[in-house]
């Protein structure tokens, strides 16, 4: 019997690749030399770190391969799930089951592309547990990859929720010092900031479950395609509809469940920032896209004028709110929350150009955002310090830095030539076929991102360099020029050409707007 | 292989390769490398000039699909027609100028390659801007040439005024970006298209519309649409939001206050970009869509108000700057207005040529400004000068020259070759006036409120222009006796770019007005301009120019238009309409003004307190322009600061965590301690039993829900 190259597990490949790395690096650990302690003898501690940062590099690269692969065998022509396994697993209609289609493909390469730059972020700006921080983060990479790839309920839960115990690890053990007296007692505050984000995510993640419970009780299945399918009545999809919005809406974050964000992505190591905002923030959006829309069809256009409603707010609120930050990461944080109150308001317009636009959008954002969260960590690995009134003048000992941040800085106000447009305009031109408000409203979005930006980049680089401190900062390296660089070749690229990207998505949307409008039909609305 | 793309790449080489070139070769190669670049680029568009504009071989060049997203398309393009040939000229040639200009200019300050690569991006944009086919590339330049801007301005990065300036013109200009974009998706509802020629033609052919969502349509004209709840006509609304962005792209009235602070700039980057080119391209959009304005009143009148306006209040505010730059800047904004309004009473082909002549004697005055600015020790109070002439013969010649193109020196009512006899302002702002008193005598709205504030536009622009003169170059020297005796040279480099703009400056009015407004004018602009009369309709409609859509546009307006057949040729036919007065008016506005600035500042102590004397309320009132950035301080800039800080403190601090996760987690506060100590713990042993927890709860969940495995 022969297997041809494509029937091969590609998928389950690149999930579990970075799971065998981490567990290298597990057991490279227990065979090391201890001392009567248990702890691990001084030299070999060092060589163990150094050896866990080389496989995790090593396996994310190959993972980031693998991946490639499964998009060469990917038809971006056809719009329904590709390179499909599926495996009896529990039994009773849930399954082990994979597959791709054109709406998760790209997000499955973000992840892999993503992921080893964060690695080379951490290399040395990580000091403590190296060996727990890069296990850490390559079950991390399997988890996150794996939500983008599930085609059933159950499985894609426990990659949806798995994830953030690696993350809320990150926050809460490699996260930055300083402490927060809350409730009475005092604590670190990265141990705050990870609890909050515990304590949102579990509230929706709670609601979520038992959603899912009612689906498989009433379907008797968990099989994602056929759920697409199956039609809820009226009713259950109102309460389906917000049992599922509650959790990811969490994770977008929408307004007003979004002030976790800005603490946690503080509170992160650089790379957990990255991930977060490239990676973790897209699970929500795909949520809706996976979810929300084909299996609620009804309910989707019901709450369509709340998620309106709460993405303009979040546009114009957390705009505002940037421009007061004095924190660059919080900045960039409120940042991120506007920007994917663009990509709900796309979402749901269930417009081809909204959906899109909202797709693209996170694509760019994951590049974009990530890229800012990685300059940050430029100068906060030499000073230490996240506050904008610490800088000043940076450009004239970091020319090379200067002009990668005002790249990331204009991509993320959104102008043409760069990625962050091509989504912007297409969620506001589909927006503007349902209801020229939203529209309206979201361009304010365009006044204020510049606004924010510009003062951020401003403070930063520009004026005299006066601050003490800051004489002797060298410009970036190799290492960091790499990791911006190439994401900056990806948003320069897709911003001038974004259509390969669109045409990736399109034919699956069409599939799952053909479908909703038709549900819609079906049910008069 | 087609070679038009390179008129607008070549810039774009230049931009990518002066920095790693000045690194590797030194500045001066960098220098050479741009300059050279646009050279080839204005020698290119001169020649495509001829081929297009005057041989009538419009086309169009796509080059790949940009976005595409269902029925959303755009491409990247060339458009070749009369209107971007033009642009093409006015900005390569002004663009090469400057960069020429520039190798003497920079000596000084260092940074060369850096701010060369800047010169020749903007450049790039502004062509990609010019040339674009459909909306959205349009609005790609318009963004690039913005962030330009954004840089030059704020090219002394050292400097707090200019950072404060660069960031001042971004987030001004993405004010009316706003409605620019609300103008591109509004398009795109009622046509369904974002390209010109599909929207034009649609226009023009008053076709049936149907937009997105709606079951049925109407013819376009005609159409209404709910946009912000308020059933509106949809043109006007597409006509009204477009312009919102040519008001902060060319700095009109109420969002005007970022072009004086842009001054901050290096001088060359005042010429090509605060005053030749981009300013200019709300000018361009509003000409660009002149069907639209056409069959949108409204609109039309509000371009016309606005623009008239405009053209007065910056005229009030020259007149007692004592900056030099700031000085020729409120004229820029000035002379704007008058293009918007020539073009809002529907003379867009008068809008063009004011525009093609401005960029002459407008560059040359900034140019010449900045010879003076560097001869006087980077001093720039005309106060402070005085008697620069014995200094600096040659610039004063041209600074003249420019002057008296300005203010619009000719004979009114002598033609020469068939064309007026003037310096090139002269021919042009009297296209502008009389296309104004005509459409107010045709009862177009505001018509005749835009020729009488033409008129008193014309007035003060003699005055301050003369003034700039008087106060610099004549009289006593008032410099300090160390500039006096060794006033800083100035490179040949920097006087050469200005012979071709001085002649311009003479002459481009009289060479150019016969294809520009004059008899030629339906067979120059083929179509890409709209003109409304009957007569040449029929023409345009039987000579086989033009695209479809264009011809459509001429057959439609056949119906509508046949009373202001009169007006067909302008100066040619027409000329019985308009009365001889009129045609002397802006002769007379020139010479009041200048006469009254030679009263003032050729008699006596040019210093002495004029008709508005310091400490009156008008003087204050001019002085402070408007009060506009004080206004816009309070209700604007403060509130947003102050609602931000208050989201974030009340809002999102006291408010929602407050309610929320601060809330429940004090009520787990001793959870927490817990969390603390998975630190001293191996983590990822904590990691892999919270996924196995999770697995084996959501198993238990799904076998008791489901019944049975």
């Amino acid at each position: 019997m022969t297997e041809s190259f494509a029937d091969q597990p590609w998928l389950s490949m690149t999930i579990f690749a970075p799971l065998v790395g981490a567990l290298w690096i597990m057991l490279s650990r227990l065979i090391a030399k201890k001392d009567d302690n248990g702890a691990i003898v001084g030299r070999d501690l060092e060589q163990i770190e150094n050896n866990a940062r080389w496989v995790a590099l090593a396996v994310s690269i190959g993972t980031f391969f693998v991946s490639l692969g499964v998009y060469a065998l990917f038809d971006p022509s056809q719009g329904g799930f590709q390179l499909v396994e599926e495996v009896a697993w529990i039994g009773g209609g849930v399954s082990y089951k994979l597959g791709v289609d054109g709406i998760s493909i790209l997000f499955v390469l973000l992840t892999t592309f993503i992921t080893p730059i964060c690695i080379l972020a951490s290399w040395d700006a990580i000091k403590t547990r190296v060996a727990d921080y890069m296990i850490a983060f390559l079950v991390m990479e399997t988890l996150m990859i794996g939500v983008f790839c599930a085609l059933d309920l159950f499985l894609f839960y426990i990659f949806f929720e798995g994830g953030l115990i690696p993350m809320f690890l990150l926050i809460g053990v490699w996260g930055s010092k300083g402490t927060k007296t809350f409730a009475g007692f005092t604590m670190p505050s990265r141990v705050y900031a990870a609890v909050k984000f515990f304590l949102y995510t579990l509230i929706g993640s709670l609601l979520l479950l038992i959603a899912m419970a009612w689906m498989y009780a009433e379907a008797g299945t968990t099989d994602i395609p056929t759920l697409q399918q199956y039609g809820f009545s009226a009713d259950a999809q109102k309460w389906l509809w917000l049992a599922f919005f509650a959790s990811f809406a969490v994770k977008m974050p929408m307004w007003p469940v979004h002030t976790w964000l800005p603490d946690a992505h503080v509170q992160a190591p650089t790379a957990g920032s990255v991930i977060l905002a490239a990676i973790l923030l897209k699970m929500g959006g795909y949520g809706f896209v996976r979810f929300s829309l084909p299996m609620f069809p009804l309910a989707s256009a019901d709450f369509a004028p709340l998620i309106y409603a709460l993405s303009i707010v979040a546009i114009i609120y957390t705009s505002l709110v940037a421009l007061a930050q004095e924190d660059m990461k919080k900045l960039i944080a409120y940042a991120s929350v506007a920007h994917m109150g663009f990509v709900t308001m796309g979402i749901f317009t269930a417009t081809e150009q909204g959906v899109e636009g909202a797709l693209f959008q996170m694509l760019s954002h994951g590049f974009i955002s990530g890229a800012l969260f990685l300059c940050v960590g430029v100068v906060y690995d030499r000073m230490h310090t996240r506050e904008i009134a610490a800088y000043g003048g940076l450009v004239h000992r970091m020319p090379l830095y200067a002009f990668l941040f005002l790249f990331f800085t204009l991509g993320n106000v959104g102008l043409p030539g760069t990625s962050g447009f091509v989504g912007e305009i297409l969620a506001m031109i589909g927006a503007f076929k349902v209801n020229s408000w939203i529209a309206f409203f979201a361009a304010f979005g365009v006044i204020l991102s510049a606004a924010y930006s510009l003062r951020l980049f401003r403070q930063v680089m520009y004026g005299e360099l006066t601050k003490e401190a800051l004489t002797a900062i060298p410009d970036v390296d190799r290492r960091e020029l790499f990791s911006l660089g190439a994401l900056m070749v990806f948003a320069l690229y897709l911003g001038f050409n974004p259509g390969p990207a669109l045409a990736v998505f399109s034919p699956s949307v069409d599939i799952l707007l053909n479908n909703y409008h038709a549900a819609l039909a079906a049910g008069a609305r | 292989m087609t070679l038009e793309p390179f008129v607008v790449l070549l810039p774009l080489f230049g931009a990518m390769l002066a920095m790693p070139v000045g690194r590797a070769f030194g500045y001066r190669a960098a220098e050479f490398l741009t300059t050279g670049f646009m050279l080839i680029a204005a020698i290119y568009s001169w020649l495509l000039f001829f081929d297009v504009a005057l041989g009538g071989n419009a086309r169009t060049i796509t080059l790949f699909t940009w976005i595409a997203s269902g029925g959303f398309q755009a491409d990247w393009a060339v458009r070749l027609d009369t209107l971007s040939a033009v642009m093409l000229v006015v900005v390569n040639s002004v663009s090469f100028l400057v960069h020429w200009y520039s190798m003497g200019y920079m000596k000084d300050y260092g940074e060369q390659p850096r701010f060369f690569a800047y010169l020749s991006m903007f450049t790039f944009a502004m062509l990609t801007l010019v040339t674009a086919d459909n909306f959205v590339q349009l609005f790609f330049g318009w963004e690039g040439v913005g962030l330009a801007s954004y840089l030059l301005i704020g090219f002394w990065f050292k400097k707090k005024s200019a950072n404060d300036a660069a960031i001042k013109a971004f987030i001004v200009n993405r004010v009316g970006d706003f409605g620019f974009a609300l103008g591109i998706m509004c398009i795109f509802y009622v046509f369904g298209t974002v390209e010109f020629d599909a929207v034009f033609s649609a226009v023009a052919a008053n076709s049936e519309a149907i937009p997105f969502g709606q079951t049925s349509g109407a013819p376009i004209q005609e159409l209404t649409i709910n946009f912000l709840d308020m059933k509106l006509h949809a043109l006007t609304v597409i006509g009204v939001l477009l312009f919102i962005g040519a008001m902060g792209k060319s700095a009109q009235f109420l969002l005007h206050t970022w072009l004086p602070d842009a001054m901050e700039g290096p001088t060359p980057v005042s010429a090509l970009i605060h005053a030749a080119t981009m300013v200019t391209a709300g000018v361009f959009l509003v000409c660009r869509c002149s069907v639209i304005y056409e069959y949108a009143p409204d609109a039309a009148a509000l371009v016309t108000l606005v623009g008239a306006v405009t053209a007065f209040f910056a005229a009030t505010i020259g007149l007692l700057q004592d900056d030099i730059k700031k000085i020729v800047a409120y004229s820029t904004c000035s002379q704007l207005g008058y293009m918007f309004f020539a073009a809002g009473v529907g003379a867009y082909d008068a809008a063009m040529f004011h525009l093609f002549t401005h960029a002459f004697f407008k560059a040359l005055l900034f140019l010449g400004s900045g010879a003076v600015i560097i001869a006087m020790h980077h001093e720039q109070n005309i106060k402070k000068m005085g008697g620069v002439k014995g200094l600096m013969p040659f610039t004063h010649i041209l600074m003249v020259i420019g002057t008296i193109a300005i203010t619009g020196v000719g004979i009114p009512g002598f033609y020469l070759f068939g064309a007026p006899f003037g310096t090139a302002g002269f021919v042009s702002k009297d296209m502008v006036i009389e296309g104004a008193y005509h459409a107010g005598h045709m009862g177009r709205a505001f018509g005749t409120f835009a020729f009488v504030m033409g008129l008193a536009a014309a007035v003060m622009t003699a005055f301050y222009s003369w003034r700039l003169i008087f106060l610099t170059f004549w009289g006593p020297s008032r410099a300090p006796a160390e500039v006096r005796k060794h006033p800083h040279a100035v490179p040949d480099t920097m006087m050469a770019p200005l012979v071709p703009l001085a002649l311009g400056a003479l002459v481009a009015g009289m060479v150019f007005y016969g294809d520009f407004t004059g008899k030629n004018k339906e067979d120059f602009w083929n179509g890409s301009l709209y003109f409304s009369s009957a007569h040449h309709a029929e023409k345009a409609g039987a000579d086989d120019h033009g695209t479809p859509g264009a011809q459509d546009a001429h057959a439609a307006a056949a119906d509508d238009h046949d009373a202001e057949d009169a007006y067909a040729d302008g100066h040619g036919e027409g000329e019985d309409e308009i009365p001889g007065w009129v045609l002397w008016s802006p002769f007379w506005a020139m010479v009041i003004g200048s006469v009254a600035a030679g009263w003032h500042y050729l008699r006596g102590d040019p210093l002495k307190p004029g008709l508005l004397r310091p400490g009156g309320m008008i003087y204050a009132f001019l002085k402070n322009k408007w009060y506009f950035d004080e206004l816009y301080d309070f209700l604007l800039v403060k509130p947003s600061l102050a609602i931000g800080r208050f989201l974030w403190i009340d809002g999102d601090g006291k408010t929602i965590d407050g309610v929320g996760p601060d809330g429940i987690s004090a009520a787990v506060a001793a959870g927490a301690k817990r969390i603390v100590k998975i630190q001293s713990g191996y983590v990822y042993h904590y990691a892999f039993a919270m996924l196995i927890g999770i697995a084996l709860f959501v198993t238990f969940m799904l076998i008791r829900a489901g019944g049975a495995p």
